[in-house]
């Protein structure tokens, strides 16, 4: 792989960009591979990545319905955080935070992870004593946060009307190195390294069958044709439940559509990312300048990615009460995306009923930000057959002990 | 130059000028330009620049598709950016700045990167700036923010108001053009329920531009007459400036009408979004034209062939004096006919095609213009402004024939139909060979509820191009829609058209370097040969070439750009456009205000206050309030120089030696019953309800199905088969849908009705020592322990009010809990104040409540629950039947993680130097777990000050803490230092309950 750099692009200029290589290869599937993962979304690559990177595995297909990063990856508000309350949650989220930091020089690939700070809003006295909870927990965990009151929130971040009639700012769980990254880069940059180890992404191929022999995965049918396997990994998001049947068992999942929009672009006016739970909205400037919003779920399942409308008004309601001058901009684009609801809301990363099948689902509303620590984590329970510490309590079985990881009591809204 | 001509112009008034001041300068216009002819008729091309090299953008279009005329529009509370200046109607005192450049819109430091393109081709960002690692966020990000984005942002709170209305019809036709018309004039005699939306403020769209015969008339008049007949049927309504936004499912549609930017007026509503319930859905929304891409296609000048044609008869424009048109179908011989008989130049029509004799090529070849076949433009000049082209062989490489000069040239690539609303909800399309466009597949519409179709495009929006057809096609789905025999058609003469060329990029075999002068989209500033990077790095899919070259996610979302680009990919791919399909259409069509979506639920009236009948006295008395769901709460009521803190201490301290009085008409209040209530209620709570004498109070707890602790509160049975059930402020609702979720989906033989009666009743806690004295001043009722004893009701009269009494605690004190009817409240508690005087009664906030409730003991749901705590981790097995087979969570409770001895439980906590633990505090356990997180093995639940026993207090959840008593652990103080605290009982007062009793 030619590596990316300045000189490169240089180099490239003066003869008109002729000589770059593919991002990534587009190889005719083969007939059998060590590993394959379904779905070539940032949790399918990144496991992919983390399978050749940490564990040598690197005979891997990842087989993509669509294209590849065109699911949640390409359809999220980019926000990553890593202030969570439970100690299993703050384990994989900052562990995959922190990947981030590094994560444009390990793949060579500028994914703009841009740490520009991350608060979210308190505006009740619940709210307040839940943050402080939450920044105690955080404190042992590793995690770096910081509880600040309405002063500093109004100096991080000008445009919040911080006397709102309804429920004034009382302060915010900050957490400095939080912050957004480029979605699709993300999925793009791990695609050119798998593809770099020779991994096989294969687009435009569907998975209409899982094989088994001996209660063990043998491979799977394809829009492609069969491709026999070793070992099995399902990273498929939204249609989890439809893999999960193919295999022969079913999931604690309900699929929602989640939606999200941005306004035109404007010049930069907001550097960090808020969100305000208690009137459910949260808001980022990108860097091309549009104002990135995040909507609610419908109460209803569907496949559909569309969703409805009253949603985006009730987000738009409340953003505007906490950032009056955005009623001013236009809404430039509404778009939605298929999350896979657990009944805890935190995912799933775990063996299966079929042998040397895993799982990596339930990510719900908030799995951009997991990515490489899902990766890093999913790789190790695929290489080794069992969990390891990041991955071990986010089993399927929990459910069945009542070990749940609950997140309700930190983010009211989203996570 | 662009200028005013003598004559002509349809929508202007040339007899009422109007002055605009752009970038400072004013600008003389006429009442019905838009902005884009008010700035062109005063020779005012240059209007922006673009987004990435910062190049100069000129005015390309004439409608709704326009990518470059963004403008920041107005001042202060009425400043908009990104104004599309070709659909902004223009209105005396207009102040218009351009964006994106520094210093000025004609010297642009920013312009530096058109020098530096060659560096800077798609996706050069995800190639650089990636050492050191730190510059990203200081350095590389801020540099690249402070150059994207287009408009300011806003400063001042937005000035204006915005509405929304609700309307459902049957018949909703998007577009005010002779096809929707049409449609809506059959759709209308059918009786249905029509509304007729137009985005512009004429009807009509573009046919009078184009002026065919309709019924032997001009499309004009024969235009008004279909306005006079719409507007007579009382079943149809018209709006016009409204535009169809969006298509949902179940027939859902958004419209956005602007009632006011055309003539601000203050007291007004600004913007109006529309949401529409329709039957069906008829999307008249016609066609765009494309651009062609030739080198230099981006430079100021070079315009849309229609839109040319537009300025010169609906405006009176004239864009150029003299303009080349370059084309590849025969719509665009119209512009260069019109333009010469405006008296303008022409000096040739470049067309792509080796053949083309249709009627309109003929009629301008006899007015003598020079036609060129089989030529194409190798290049514009021109920087700021065209000065000429060179043409060559459309079949070659680029190499100049001939120079030709010029100041504009009229570009048409042929036409797209608008497919957005049709795509919005999932109507797939097809790729028209013959006419190189996609439309709409019509056996492949969105679906409704019954699985039919339930949008149908007709006349441009469906492909049709010429106004017979487009008529017949109207009155075809105008009667379709609405289960009517198709009538007679209105009979249209226009002219025949030849094949369209399709030409994706001019020359079809341009160099590199011509291919890098391409422009497809002028905002984003991505050329043909960014397009073809992508597909060289394997960006092969449309999203990826879309998202790695940001094509089409400018303001315009790729109106122009799209087709242009997809067609670019599919050369370079080398496969089929229809194989590589577009990307997805997705609302609004084009954007709409902020505003219009919050409408009226702003300020007040966004989530309006709930206020209990003693709000206003609350406000009046010092209060300072807390949000607490919808309502807002006292917190404290302040006296004098008090701070909160004080107030609360010298409260509490009030109820525990005198008497306290508290609105807790918050409070939920359910009313369930019936003859299954009692069952119903056993098995919503974890203990017995149906046993409960009449008249008797008992303490419950709600679990969900998980065995997690969701509400508690007293419930009361008020007769054989009526209960009243308490629940938490913040439950109410909650608890209310949750019980009709059980009642509905899972119990819905179970004979039960709830009623949330919340609202109809005031109830006042009189809680202290004198409690009793309070209430028998009042007089009405007996209240003496042996009458009314502990968690007893009674109904009477207090002080001449209907009273619902009930004798309950959440304090530790003598407590009595009063309902009365709502519109009572205030009276109420007036008296309880003017009896209670001699008493020292005072009223206290929420922080005295929590305060009183945690010396006790008490659990606070929110405080000892999260949503992860079951009622055996608080000790409260007691208010779990053991008879009970089921309920709801009993089962949840069972499961292994929840009887494992190691759970966390609930203890009193007490610092060993008195001060008050830290709120959310963790104990700290030894070492650290497998992730290097360090253990716990506890939290605090609620802390506070205890005025009473003057110390810190506190309640937690602890690792077996029941059985450690008296032991001390750390816990976190913030700072990474910890505090030492001592495990304890959890009741810290009155804890035989001699005075609760009392």
């Amino acid at each position: 792989m030619k590596r990316y750099s300045v000189f490169a692009v240089a180099r490239e200029a003066l003869r008109n960009h002729m000589g770059w290589e593919r991002a990534w290869r587009s190889p005719a599937p083969k007939v059998r591979y060590d590993a394959i993962i379904v779905g070539a979304g940032g949790h399918g690559l990144a496991t992919a990545y983390y399978l050749g990177k940490n564990h040598g595995i690197r005979n891997v297909a990842i087989l993509e319905k669509g294209w590849l990063g065109g699911g949640n990856t390409g359809r999220n508000t980019t926000i990553i955080r890593s202030n969570y309350l439970q100690d299993s949650s703050a384990a994989i989220y900052e562990k995959a935070r922190s990947l981030y930091e590094t994560l444009s020089q390990d793949l060579n690939y500028n994914v703009m992870f841009s740490p520009r700070g991350v608060m979210m809003l308190a505006q009740t006295q619940h709210e307040i004593r839940g943050y402080k909870r939450t920044a105690h927990a955080n404190a042992l965990q590793g995690v770096e946060t910081e509880f600040i009151g309405p002063g500093r929130v109004k100096e991080l971040c000008p445009i919040i009307h911080i006397d709102g009639p309804r429920y004034p700012v009382l302060g915010a769980l900050w957490q400095p190195r939080g912050g957004t990254a480029r979605h699709d880069a993300v999925a793009w940059g791990y695609a050119r390294a798998c593809s770099d180890m020779g991994m096989d992404i294969i687009q435009q191929c569907e998975v209409t069958a899982v094989h088994q022999a001996d209660g063990k995965v043998t491979g799977v049918s394809t829009t492609k044709g069969e491709i026999a396997c070793d070992r099995l990994g399902i990273v498929v998001a939204g249609h989890s439940g439809v893999l999960a049947n193919m295999a022969g068992f079913r999931l604690p999942i309900e699929s929602l559509c989640l939606q999200a929009l941005v306004s035109e672009p404007i010049k930069p006016c907001m550097d960090v990312v808020v969100m305000a739970n208690t009137v459910h909205g949260y808001m980022s400037q990108s860097d091309k300048g549009d104002m990135v919003i995040g909507g609610g779920t419908d109460g209803f399942n569907n496949y559909t990615q569309r969703g409805s409308f009253h949603h985006i008004e009730e987000t738009v309601r409340a953003l505007i009460e906490t950032f009056p001058m955005i009623s001013r901009l236009k809404m430039l684009r509404q778009w939605g995306g298929i999350v896979d609801m657990t009944g805890d809301r935190s995912p799933i990363i775990s063996k299966t009923p079929l042998g040397n099948t895993y799982i990596n689902c339930g990510w719900g509303t908030g799995g951009f930000k997991a990515i490489p620590g899902s990766g890093w984590a999913m790789a190790d329970l695929m290489a080794k057959g069992e969990p390891g510490p990041l991955a071990e309590e986010f089993s399927m079985y929990r459910f069945r002990e009542g070990k749940f990881i609950d997140e309700s009591v930190a983010a009211g809204v989203a996570h | 130059m662009s200028t005013r001509l003598a004559r002509g112009g349809r929508l202007i008034n040339r007899r009422k000028a109007v002055t605009v001041t752009f970038n400072g300068r004013n600008y003389k216009g006429f009442e019905g330009d838009t902005l884009a002819s008010a700035l062109l008729a005063n020779d005012q091309m240059l209007v922006g620049r673009s987004f990435k090299y910062h190049r100069p953008r000129g005015i390309v279009a004439s409608g709704a598709e326009e990518p470059n005329g963004l403008v920041n529009l107005g001042q202060g509370g009425g400043f908009e950016p990104n104004a599309r200046v070709t659909t902004t109607e223009v209105f005396e005192g207009l102040t218009a700045e351009s964006q994106n450049h520094w210093p000025s819109l004609e010297f642009d430091v920013g312009a530096i990167n058109t020098a530096l393109s060659r560096f800077l081709p798609a996706g050069f960002y995800y190639k650089m700036f990636l050492h050191p690692r730190s510059f990203w966020k200081h350095v590389y990000e801020p540099f690249i923010r402070q150059s994207a984005g287009l408009g300011q942002a806003p400063k001042a709170r937005d000035q204006d108001t915005y509405e929304q209305f609700n309307a459902h019809v049957d018949v909703l036709v998007v577009g005010g053009g002779l096809a929707g018309l049409q449609a809506a004039l059959t759709a209308g005699q059918s009786g249905l329920r029509v509304l007729l939306i137009e985005q512009s403020a004429h009807w009509g769209g573009r046919a009078a531009v184009d002026d065919p015969l309709i019924d032997g008339t001009p499309a004009e008049f024969w235009i008004k007459t279909a306005v006079q007949r719409l507007a007579a049927l009382p079943n149809v309504r018209l709006r016009t400036r409204t535009m169809g936004a969006g298509v949902y499912d179940h027939g859902y549609a958004l419209a956005h009408e602007r009632l006011t930017d055309h003539a601000p007026e203050a007291g007004k509503p600004r913007h109006r979004l529309w949401r529409i319930r329709a039957g069906k859905i008829v999307t008249a929304t016609g066609m765009i034209e494309r651009p062609l891409s030739f080198a230099g296609n981006d430079i100021p000048g070079v315009m849309l062939a229609s839109a040319v044609r537009d300025y010169a008869v609906d405006f009176g424009v004239s864009i150029g004096d003299r303009t080349v048109v370059v084309t590849n179908n025969d719509d665009a011989y119209r512009t260069a006919m019109v333009l010469h008989q405006a008296g303008l130049i022409v000096p040739a029509i470049i067309d792509a095609r080796v053949q083309a004799d249709g009627a309109l090529v003929r009629a301008a070849r006899d007015l003598g213009i020079r036609v060129e076949t089989g030529r194409a433009i190798a290049r514009v000049k021109g920087g700021k402004r065209v000065t000429g082209v060179t043409i060559c062989a459309h079949a070659g490489e680029g190499s100049g024939l001939e120079d030709i000069a010029c100041d504009a040239v009229a570009m048409s690539g042929g036409w797209s139909p608008v497919v957005h609303l049709w795509s919005h909800c999932g109507g797939k399309l097809i790729w028209d060979e013959g006419l190189a466009m996609f439309r709409p597949d019509a056996t492949r519409p969105p679906t409704g509820a019954d699985g039919a179709g339930f949008v149908f495009p007709v006349g441009g929006a469906n492909g049709m191009l010429r106004t017979a057809d487009v008529l017949t096609d109207a009155v075809a789905v105008g009667a379709s829609v609405s289960g009517q025999a198709a009538g007679d058609v209105p009979v249209a003469v226009d002219s025949e058209q030849g094949a369209i060329l399709p030409v994706w990029l001019m020359p079809q075999g341009a160099t590199l370097k011509l291919r890098q002068k391409m422009w497809l989209d002028y905002q984003n500033d991505v050329k043909v040969s960014d397009v073809q990077l992508a597909a060289r790095e394997g960006y092969e899919s449309v999203e990826h070439a879309k998202r790695y070259t940001t094509l089409g996610m400018a303001t315009d979302q790729g109106k122009l750009s799209n087709i242009n680009g997809l067609a670019v990919l599919s050369g370079a791919i080398n496969t089929p456009i229809p194989q590589v399909g577009t990307t997805t259409f997705r609302p609004p069509y084009t954007p709409i205000s902020m505003g219009a979506i919050a409408g009226v639920a702003r300020g007040d009236l966004f989530q309006p206050v709930r206020k209990t009948p003693i709000h206003g006295w609350h406000e009046a008395s010092g209060a300072e309030f807390e949000p607490v769901g919808l309502w807002r709460r006292p917190y404290a009521f302040l006296q004098g120089h008090e701070s909160a803190h004080e107030a609360v201490n010298r409260e509490v301290l009030n109820v525990r030696r005198n008497v306290g009085l508290l609105d807790a008409s918050t409070l939920g209040k359910l009313i369930v019953k019936g003859p299954d209530a009692g069952r119903f209620l056993d098995m919503l709570y974890t203990n017995v309800m149906s046993t409960l004498p009449v008249g008797k109070c008992r303490y419950g707890l709600m679990c969900n199905e998980n065995g997690f602790l969701i509400d508690d509160g007293v419930v009361v049975r008020m007769a054989e088969d009526t209960w009243l059930c308490h629940t938490t402020t913040g439950g109410a609702d909650r608890i209310h849908a949750h019980m009709e979720d059980w009642l509905q989906c899972e119990w819905w033989d179970w004979k039960v009705y709830v009623a949330n009666v919340t609202e109809q009743y005031a109830q006042i806690a009189v809680v202290g020592p004198n409690a009793r004295k309070v209430l028998e001043k009042l007089d009405g009722m007996d209240v003496t322990k042996e009458v009314l004893p502990f968690m007893t009701s009674a109904d009477g009269t207090l002080g001449g009010i209907a009273a619902r009494v009930f004798r309950i605690s959440f304090s530790g004190e003598l407590s009595y809990e009063i309902a009365v009817p709502a519109s009572q409240g205030r009276a109420f508690w007036d008296a309880c104040l003017a009896a209670g005087a001699e008493f020292g009664i005072q009223p206290y906030g929420t922080e005295c409540l929590h305060v009183l409730r945690a010396e006790k003991g008490f659990i606070m749901i929110g405080d000892e629950t999260d949503g992860t705590v079951i009622p055996q981790d608080l000790n409260l097995g007691w208010a779990i039947s053991k008879k009970k087979s089921d309920y709801l969570g009993k089962r949840g409770q069972e499961r292994s993680h929840m009887v494992d001895p190691k759970r966390w439980k609930l203890v009193g906590l007490e610092t060993v130097d008195g001060s008050v633990i830290p709120d959310g505090a963790y104990a700290v356990g030894t070492g650290t777990n497998a992730n290097g997180q360090k253990n716990t093995q506890g939290r605090v639940t609620s802390t506070y000050f205890s005025p009473t026993l003057g110390k810190g207090i506190a309640m937690g959840l602890v690792e077996r803490g029941p059985e450690r008593m008296g032991e001390v652990i750390p816990f976190t103080k913030g700072n990474g230092t910890t505090v030492d605290v001592r495990i304890v009982d959890q009741v810290f007062y009155d804890k035989a309950g001699a005075k609760q009793d009392g």
